[in-house]
């Protein structure tokens, strides 16, 4: 294909448009018209009363990995589909596909009912489109990303800001209703396609104004101007001298743990106090905080400890003659224990770098190994408020009080989900517990996310639910061609089993 | 690729599923694991064009053929008319007959000519390519009703049969279909031929005028269907064991004359839990097991 054929088929198309009530997906370039109620020639985009939807094939978690069974490939082959589709409590019906309801009055488009260890238990599985949405993402990296409230950009759109970081961590905010509807369509777009790359685990570029660029891919390390981040630190440098004070004790007289920000200094700080280790005659550059504890010794940067430098000796500044003594050791460290020099000073109190002594290097070994893997973290978190509730009970605010007194257990895609105390139902969730693909959008723009609401079904019916609609799990149809069987991620809880898991914690 | 397509293993960390648009593609290649990672490395670069070539041609694709319509433009295009021309004098047909199959075929011919492979398949949605070399063999399963998929048998096809391409086309899959046969397999030599000869034998298995089956015109369901307004079947009532044995044996008459025209090699023809099968050689019947209470029809 040509480069003028390919613009012009993308500049015809921004956007779905509508033709006499058909919308023609704009998804592919087959660019289908499609009427209500039918889907595209791909089965995967439907046009529901008027909106373009995407309707994956429906996914059932197996327990199998649980349970230590083998782990079943998932159907939608014929060639290898072997009919045995459900078995009730082993499996787990998502919402991962399953489709939305419009209008909302509607019951969910499925109310399954299961008997677990002996109890009635009901799901009832929908798809949310979730407007009031976006990531929340950590990254376990002490380098500068840029200052809290910056802009933080994809492919050239604002998507999100820096919010307060963490202790060892940087945190972005990204989504949320006013960069997805309230800015330019390009803005929103991106913003979209940036949400959905991040929540189904695909990596993506991030540009911080005035800051750094940062790739983010959820539970892998973070990559910060093309350098990937290895550790996190094992704590600020007043906290490392905290933790290690008593295993430097004798085997060196002075340490300093280079920190950007907080460094810290042995002899003069309150845990080498407590051990009676003698002052020094150390001299700072930067701001004393409290004894021993340093801001700004340095600029942020990628060198020791967080900081631009590359020499520790220049955070120093000459030792106090009238308290330092020629022969004085001293280990400068930073803080993921990377960075380590020993130095001894001379006749002339000037620090002379020397081989780092073995009982020190297992020290330094100590806190390197004490230094997590530094990971990207994403958390999906929506507003499940509104008429979404609707789909699952006569009366909205009922299933609100059900899940806030822990009746009923709130799970996206099978994975558990946080849920928010306050009014609504805001919810967050780790997006690596999910299975793959499990968010979709709709070009409003909003995502689409699963949401599942598990409970007894004596309280399903207590708080008003469909219950003319609700479907034994080994009745539901065995269309293999639209369900797929998958694997549940070994770390999350099953499902099914949160009532005896909320029964052994009372 | 684009961000629109998607290539992705699946659970079983072998098989590679890719996506684009409508096209689904489960491949599994064989061979070295430096064979094997070059030839996905190929079927993925094949694939980033694949889609964005046929729209190019999109318009020209869903016309009508007659023996003098002009080829398409695009190697996937021209064979997907070179197979359909075939049925052009005597049938309603459009290139998009033979799109599933002439797709699994060029993703897989990208792949056997990035590297020795001894066995590799490409499942285009039920259209299904084939890669065989001396010795080896695939088993494959049928189903009798792609949306209660349940296996009636099974196939195995080895290197020495003288087939590549197997699909199964019916009135319950994902294109719409002018028939009644709730699946038609053919075993061909390529995949676009074998699909094409499931979508024209599954149209053949018909009732014409019967009043327990509701048709009603493609383009009412999808605006912008190949099939236009012609009437395509929406649901089939009760038939007796007479109308079922009829409407088979109209789509068996067209298959064994389809034996004589286009290289296909065998068809089973199902419909409301009846099988026929058709045979260009009776020895076929070893590639079919032993099935009972099928009626075979043997040509050639």
């Amino acid at each position: 294909m040509s480069e003028t054929q390919q613009a012009s088929a993308v500049d015809s198309t921004v956007g779905p448009k509508i033709v006499d009530g058909k919308i023609r997906c704009d998804a592919c370039p087959v660019l289908c018209y499609i009427r209500d109620g039918a889907t595209g020639a791909c089965d995967r985009y439907a046009n529901k009363g008027g909106e373009l939807i995407r309707i994956d094939p429906h996914i059932l978690l197996s327990q199998a990995l649980a349970d230590g069974q083998a782990v079943v490939p998932f159907g939608g082959q014929m060639s290898e589909w072997d009919g045995d589709i459900l078995h009730a409590g082993g499996t787990f019906v998502t919402a991962i596909g399953a489709g939305t309801t419009y209008p909302d009055y509607k019951p969910a488009p499925f109310i399954v009912a299961a008997e677990v260890d002996g109890v009635d238990m009901v799901t009832v599985v929908t798809e949310g489109i979730f407007s009031y949405c976006g990531v929340k993402i950590k990254i376990d990296t002490d380098r500068f990303l840029g200052a809290e409230q910056s802009i933080v950009r994809a492919q050239g759109e604002a998507v999100g800001h820096v919010t307060t970081g963490e202790y060892g961590s940087q945190m972005l905010s990204l989504g949320g209703v006013h960069h997805l509807t309230g800015g330019s369509k390009k803005e929103g777009r991106i913003t979209c396609d940036t949400l959905l790359a991040l929540c189904n685990k695909q990596a993506v570029e991030l540009a911080i104004e005035g800051g750094a660029t940062v790739v983010v891919e959820a539970g892998k390390a973070p990559i910060v101007n093309q350098m990937p981040e290895e550790r996190m630190r094992v704590g600020c440098g007043s906290a490392t001298i905290g933790m290690f004070a008593k295993q430097w004790q004798g085997k060196v007289d002075e340490v300093v743990v280079v920190d950007d920000h907080i460094t810290g200094v042995l002899s003069e700080h309150q845990a080498g106090k407590l051990l009676g280790i003698p002052d020094t005659g150390i001299k700072m550059r930067g701001r004393r905080s409290t004894p021993g504890r340093y801001f700004q010794v340095a600029e942020p940067g990628t060198g020791w400890g967080g900081t631009d430098i590359s020499d520790p000796l220049s955070i120093l500044q000459p030792f106090d003659p009238k308290v330092a003594k020629p022969g004085l050791t001293m280990l400068m460290v930073s803080t993921t224990g990377e960075h380590a020099g020993y130095y001894v000073l001379d006749d002339n109190l000037q620090p002379v770098e020397q081989e780092l002594p073995k009982p020190l290097q297992d020290s330094v070994a100590r806190i390197k190994e004490n230094c997590e893997p530094a990971l990207s973290t994403v958390l999906f978190m929506g507003g499940a408020g509104g008429s979404l509730r609707a789909g699952v009970t006569e009366n909205p605010v009922r299933l609100t009080q059900s899940v806030k007194r822990a009746l009923t257990y709130v799970t996206c895609g099978g994975a558990p989900a946080y849920i928010w105390p306050g009014g609504g139902i805001t919810l967050m969730v780790d997006v690596t517990l999910l299975p793959q693909n499990a968010f979709g959008y709709v070009p409003t723009p909003a995502l689409v996310a699963p949401i599942e609401f598990t409970m007894r079904l004596e309280d399903y019916a207590a708080l008003g639910g469909h219950m003319d609609f609700v479907q034994r799990i080994d009745t539901l149809p065995r269309d293999g061609f639209k369900r797929q069987r998958v694997t549940q991620n070994a770390e999350a809880p099953w499902p099914l089993t949160f009532h005896s898991r909320a029964d052994k914690a009372s | 690729m684009s961000s629109r397509q998607q290539a992705k293993f699946l659970p079983d960390g072998r098989r590679l599923h890719l996506q684009d648009g409508p096209i689904d593609l489960i491949i599994e290649a064989q061979g070295s694991d430096a064979a094997v990672t070059a030839a996905y490395d190929a079927a993925c670069d094949r694939f980033t064009s694949l889609l964005d070539e046929l729209c190019v041609e999109l318009p020209l694709l869903r016309r009508p053929m007659t023996p003098e319509s002009a080829a398409p433009q695009g190697p996937v295009a021209r064979r997907m008319a070179e197979v359909a021309r075939v049925y052009a004098d005597r049938h309603f047909v459009t290139p998009m007959v033979a799109v599933a199959g002439a797709g699994a075929e060029a993703i897989l011919a990208a792949m056997t000519a990035a590297s020795p492979l001894t066995r590799a398949y490409v499942n285009n949605g039920g259209d299904i390519a084939l890669h065989l070399t001396p010795g080896t063999s695939f088993e494959i399963g049928m189903v009798d009703r792609p949306d209660h998929p349940r296996l009636f048998g099974k196939l195995k096809v080895s290197a020495d049969d003288d087939v590549r391409g197997v699909a199964t086309s019916g009135r319950h899959g994902r294109s719409f279909s002018l028939g009644i046969a709730d699946a038609v397999t053919v075993l061909a030599t390529d995949a676009p031929t074998a699909d094409a000869a499931a979508t024209m034998i599954a149209n053949a298995v018909d009732l014409p005028d019967h009043p327990r089956i509701i048709r009603v015109p493609a383009d009412s369901l999808q605006p912008d269907s190949d099939l236009g307004a012609r009437l395509v079947t929406r649901s089939v009532g009760q038939l007796t064991s007479h109308e079922v044995a009829r409407a088979l044996t109209r789509g068996v008459r067209f298959a064994e004359q389809l034996l004589d025209v286009c290289a296909i090699q065998a068809a089973a023809l199902h419909l409301a839990g009846e099988t026929r099968l058709v045979l260009k050689h009776p020895h076929l019947m070893s590639l079919i097991g032993r099935q009972k209470e099928m009626k075979i029809h043997a040509a050639g």
